[in-house]
């Protein structure tokens, strides 16, 4: 009998789940490293930041897109450019305040939860903190300090997936970034 | 930290997890007790990931798969079809004694993207080879097959940028 062999059109499903698989790994030893779920939802954002700050130099290079004029430009190119290259997925970009501050990125599918459950004893990990740190670590390295947090979370029960960036303010040019 | 990008010529859907088995390295050495002294146990760690990483994976790629009819048969899926799916490419080289010692040769592995030549750089080569020896051999555990990962890396004298990693595998 001979085998199937369709994997062109697999491979790019595969690499996602590559990803995947791996940051639950990551997540299941950082689990067997530290006590609580705070300490795991600490360090997943830092080792995003760490991804971020590197992250955004292969974005720039592999987009060339330009300096954004403000924050509804920035939530546009996280949302249609770079999550699109690197997770195949774009959030839809909503929520934002009057100030024009703060938006949602809304997922209908998050990449990094599937196959996953959380078990009982873990109601207070919010699991994909990556992605906070990734997105604050960039943002740092283009000059805006941001405060990203999961404002809804499928695997905690919600319907979507909902990302929640405010921007805080602008970062001088010439001051190094901090080393985490 | 070393500076840590992308190898030249790599896809962006592969950077996501280049970055994150980069920072999985960091996080498994930086949290180790004592450093360089815990290289073993670190070296364990990353291929243990690596192992139920390539089980999973291996699991969802051969769902509609008919069975393999040899050892060969699965060493070539691995070869070819599995590590497209997992580094874009195919391996470049199999050789077997046909006595269930195979080696796979990759000369361009994605994951060994450190600028540096020379021979600090070969030292610090198991801990990045780690990870995707647990990738093969939970892949393979995957299909039933029992085995021994190694891998080594050599630079090819006369071009620096080549990297060879040469695998042996014991079934």
């Amino acid at each position: 009998m001979s085998r199937q062999s369709n994997r062109t059109t697999d491979s790019k499903k595969m690499n996602s789940e590559l990803f995947t698989l791996t940051y639950g790994a990551l997540v299941t030893q950082l689990c067997k490293d530290y006590e609580n779920d705070e300490e795991v939802n600490k360090q997943l954002d830092k080792m995003g930041y760490n991804i971020g700050v590197r992250l955004i130099e292969d974005f720039l290079a592999r987009s060339s897109i330009g300096r954004c004029q403000d924050f509804r430009e920035t939530a546009d190119v996280i949302a249609k450019v770079a999550f699109k290259m690197y997770l195949g997925i774009t959030p839809s970009v909503t929520n934002w305040s009057p100030a024009g501050d703060e938006f949602s990125l809304i997922l209908e599918n998050n990449p990094l939860v599937d196959f996953v459950e959380l078990p009982d004893n873990h109601s207070t990990l919010v699991y994909s903190s990556l992605l906070c740190g990734v997105l604050r670590g960039a943002l740092e390295m283009v000059q805006m300090a941001v405060d990203v947090r999961f404002a809804q979370d499928t695997l905690r029960g919600d319907s979507v997936t909902e990302i929640r960036m405010k921007f805080i303010k602008r970062i001088e040019e010439n001051l190094p970034a901090g080393d985490e | 930290g070393t500076l840590f990008s992308p190898r030249e010529g790599t896809m962006a859907d592969e950077a996501p997890f280049q970055f994150l088995h980069n920072e999985v390295l960091q996080y498994i050495y930086k949290s180790a007790e004592n450093g360089e002294t815990d290289n073993g146990r670190n070296i364990a760690k990353l291929e243990n990931m690596g192992f139920r990483v390539g089980q999973g994976l291996m699991e969802r790629l051969t769902k509609d798969t008919a069975r393999f009819k040899d050892e060969l048969d699965i060493m070539k899926f691995v070869c070819k079809d599995f590590w497209t799916c997992v580094f874009k490419k195919q391996i470049d080289n199999l050789r077997t004694n046909h006595q269930g010692i195979y080696v796979l040769q990759d000369n361009k592995f994605r994951l060994l993207s450190q600028l540096s030549a020379g021979k600090q750089y070969l030292e610090q080569a198991p801990k990045y080879l780690a990870f995707t020896c647990g990738l093969v051999r939970g892949a393979l555990s995957n299909l039933g097959v029992k085995s021994i990962v190694t891998a080594e890396v050599s630079v090819m004298p006369a071009c620096v940028s080549d990297h060879k990693m040469i695998r042996k595998i014991f079934s």
